[in-house]
């Protein structure tokens, strides 16, 4: 300060709280002082009640015997493996009912959206009670009742309902299907699987670059279509069809053999999925909504065909809207997954934060485990959303 | 007989529409059968109502048993009308005090009644603004929350009543509207700190929305519920309620900061310079120029997490408080009654369906009411 500012002439201590730069300094350094004296005080606490009851705080017990059996585990494991492998098997349990609801929810909000926007007056009023009715009542509810009906209504495995000649059995118990056992020779299905896709990306690469220079249109739809998928169907009979299935077959009381669904697995899989698909079905509709009529008019007033048109105009715009609270969705039903300490599906929450933590009574590092987990997850989808939104940022001048 | 006629030209009569157009038969064919994809859903549609509604409708209403004094004279009762047994809503009907009142003493239930009605009478002023005496309706609210709280804990005149007999319904509203109350104020202040120019203040407000929305629900309740007492000094006990309505309220906060801050970020930048401008002091303007632009855009945001905190509150029964699921469940341990697990479910559905509904409707009229655009 120069010795001619009048300021000068004010105390110090009065600029601190009325000068305005001085004044967001004073508050943030207030601020940031309460929260550290916060943290302080409860991490200090923490320190004192652990050394009281002599706990400390460490992982160490991650690598003791869990002593605990779970019952749907795509890893190897039994009650003698470690704690950290019991989280890992709850992990994937978390992932596997994730994926699978973000795939079917995404197609049955697909679907519902669209239909919500149907001419057809009946169609429409169906989807709108459905709607309705799934998002006004709560996840945990859906959840139980699904998990109500599968285990209540579904009959014991003697008397399972087939559906699809012998290929799914519906019980009380779960569900079986046949499962694939894959002999040696599929690799050459699983690389022409992957020779498909190459060729696709390059392919519409190709055909753009002939579009743009000839104006010349390639059916890109249909000969990705033959590469994804003809192209591997046809080496599968080539290589002599390398895959047989294990049928599923009712033994004493229950069947043996086979893929089986738990019932706690398609109750949370069902429910979070229909729950979902209503939120996204939402979405969907706005997103629709939100492209004005003029889109479509003047994609045919330059002789775009329809199909063209929703392709080129409508979807794309349509995305840029529907995506952002679609990511959001799809985080909600991986956070709402941990619901399924309810009906007893053992997932990250489940394993780690419920019965190891009861086992062992390391609240701490077990919280610390799961919430860190979760919050690696949500990063994870905002790092995406992020680049994303970059990337679609209308250009404007 | 000749069926031509002639008129001058120009004074032709309108001629009425065709009747295959209008009334019953042109609605249906235009919104049903417009087209061959329309006729397909249409049928389609009808098969899968015709499939679904009449179990639905039997189990629900027509084989269903209103009065019996147990899960086998429900059974009786329906054999004797001829019929399988749908639901046994006898069942809710004999518990049904306790899914609203929980464990409150049966001789204290007046205060919770007392309480109910305290808080509708408290809501109106804030809800609609064309009721009579709105200004001392206003006051009103501010001052029932405490009025309710003294109500139902006791003391000062009244027998005390610990918070673990609270239960059902009442626990439910205890939660959400608590939770609501008390997340809006705090998410407008985050959302606020979010958008503010002190990078202190900034990175604290995103650090706590971004951990709180990272997280499930559960998993804090968890926290709450099993390790919050390591960090508080030694020898405190925190009510276990008490820590579930922090919790909650912290948690739907982070949301509602989120609401808000969209909300503010559709406000163009001319407004608060134009405040500026103005000579307004930074609260003055949020007060007077920007909150409330803010907020009437996030009305439907702000709504939307309200529904979601309130249907979140049935998680609690995870950590062991006993809403209406958790009542229903307790009472399924009765020999009497065992088995009726989806009764309870259907019941509680239809509550949060009709509560969470009414507030979507809310809502909707009040963007209505509010929006003042062209």
């Amino acid at each position: 300060m120069t010795t001619a500012d009048t300021s000068s002439e004010r105390s110090l201590l009065y600029r601190l709280f009325n000068d305005k730069e001085l004044r967001s300094v004073t508050i943030q350094v207030i601020t940031m002082a309460l929260i550290l004296a916060f943290f302080f005080f409860i991490v200090s606490n923490a320190v004192t009640n652990l050394e009281t009851i002599g706990k400390g705080y460490s992982f160490s017990f991650l690598w003791d015997a869990s002593n605990y059996d779970i019952n749907q585990h795509l890893i190897e494991y039994n009650s003698q493996s470690p704690h950290w492998r019991a989280a890992l098997v709850g992990l994937i349990n978390t992932l596997l009912v994730a994926v699978a609801g973000i795939i079917l929810s995404t197609i049955v909000g697909f679907l519902l959206g669209v239909l919500r926007l149907s001419s057809n007056w009946l169609i429409n009023r169906v989807v709108y009670v459905y709607i309705e009715y799934v998002r006004n009542v709560p996840v945990l509810l859906h959840i139980l009742l699904v998990h109500g009906i599968v285990v209540n209504t579904l009959p014991i495995p003697k008397n399972a309902l087939m559906a699809f000649d012998g290929t799914l059995f519906l019980t009380n118990r779960g569900f079986y299907t046949p499962k694939p056992l894959f002999e040696p020779a599929m690799w050459a299905v699983l690389i022409a699987f992957v020779i498909g896709i190459g060729f696709t990306i390059w392919f519409k690469r190709y055909a753009k670059k002939v579009q743009d220079a000839t104006g010349k249109i390639y059916p890109v739809l249909w000969i990705s279509l033959g590469a994804i998928i003809l192209f591997p169907i046809v080496v599968f009979f080539l290589a002599g069809m390398p895959l047989t299935f294990e049928y599923p077959e009712l033994k004493g009381f229950n069947f043996k053999g086979g893929l089986v669904l738990r019932p706690e697995f398609v109750a949370l899989w069902l429910a979070l999925s229909l729950y979902t698909a209503a939120f996204i079905a939402e979405i969907v509709r706005a997103g629709i909504q939100a492209i004005s009529h003029g889109q479509t008019e003047a994609a045919f007033a330059l002789g775009i065909k329809p199909s063209r048109t929703m392709s080129l105009v409508i979807i794309p715009q349509a995305l840029r809207v529907i995506i952002p609270p679609l990511s959001s969705q799809y985080l909600n039903i991986t956070k709402n997954s941990s619901l399924a300490i309810a009906i007893g599906y053992m997932d990250i929450v489940a394993t780690i934060g419920g019965i190891s933590l009861n086992q062992t009574g390391r609240e701490m590092e077990c919280m610390t485990i799961v919430l860190s987990i979760y919050l690696m997850f949500s990063l994870l989808i905002s790092a995406f959303m992020n680049w994303y939104n970059k990337r679609m940022k209308l250009v404007e001048r | 007989m000749s069926t031509e006629q002639s008129y001058p030209v120009g004074e032709h009569p309108s001629l009425p529409p065709p009747t295959s157009e209008v009334g019953i038969i042109g609605w249906v064919r235009h919104n049903l059968f417009s087209s061959t994809t329309n006729i397909v859903i249409t049928v389609l549609t009808i098969y899968l109502l015709y499939v679904i509604l009449p179990p639905l409708l039997n189990w629900i209403i027509f084989d269903a048993v209103f009065s019996a004094d147990s899960r086998d004279d429900c059974r009786a009762i329906a054999k004797a009308g001829g019929h399988e047994l749908g639901a046994c809503w006898a069942f809710i009907g004999k518990r049904f005090e306790i899914f609203v009142y929980g464990f409150y003493p049966v001789e204290e239930r007046w205060r919770i009644n007392l309480s109910f009605f305290l808080m509708l009478a408290a809501l109106l002023p804030v809800l609609f603004d064309h009721i009579a005496y709105r200004k001392q309706g206003l006051w009103f609210s501010l001052i029932a929350p405490f009025v309710i709280g003294w109500l139902l804990l006791g003391g000062m005149g009244l027998t005390p009543v610990s918070t673990d007999k609270f239960g059902g319904f009442m626990l439910t509203l205890v939660i959400g509207v608590t939770g609501i109350v008390g997340s809006l104020p705090l998410g407008i202040a985050l959302a606020l700190g979010r958008q503010s120019h002190m990078p202190a203040m900034r990175m604290v407000c995103v650090a706590f929305i971004e951990f709180i929305r990272g997280v499930p629900l559960i998993t804090l309740l968890f926290v709450a519920s099993t390790m919050l007492n390591y960090f508080l000094p030694p020898g405190t006990t925190f009510d276990l309620l008490l820590r579930v309505l922090i919790m909650v309220t912290l948690f739907s906060a982070a949301y509602i900061a989120e609401v808000i801050r969209g909300g503010l970020q559709a406000l163009p930048k001319g407004q608060i310079e134009a405040a500026d401008s103005m000579g307004l002091k930074y609260w003055q303007s949020m007060r007077l120029i920007i909150l409330p632009q803010a907020l009437k855009i996030s009305i439907p945001g702000i709504v939307n997490t309200f529904i979601g905190l309130y249907k979140d509150t049935t998680l609690v029964i995870i950590i062991g408080l006993f809403d209406p699921l958790g009542m229903g469940r307790a009472s399924l341990a009765d020999t009497k009654w065992q088995g009726l697990s989806t009764e309870i479910y259907v019941f509680v559905a239809i509550f949060f369906f009709v509560s969470c509904f009414s507030m979507a409707r809310y809502s909707l009229y009040l963007e209505k009411k509010l929006h003042t655009g062209h």
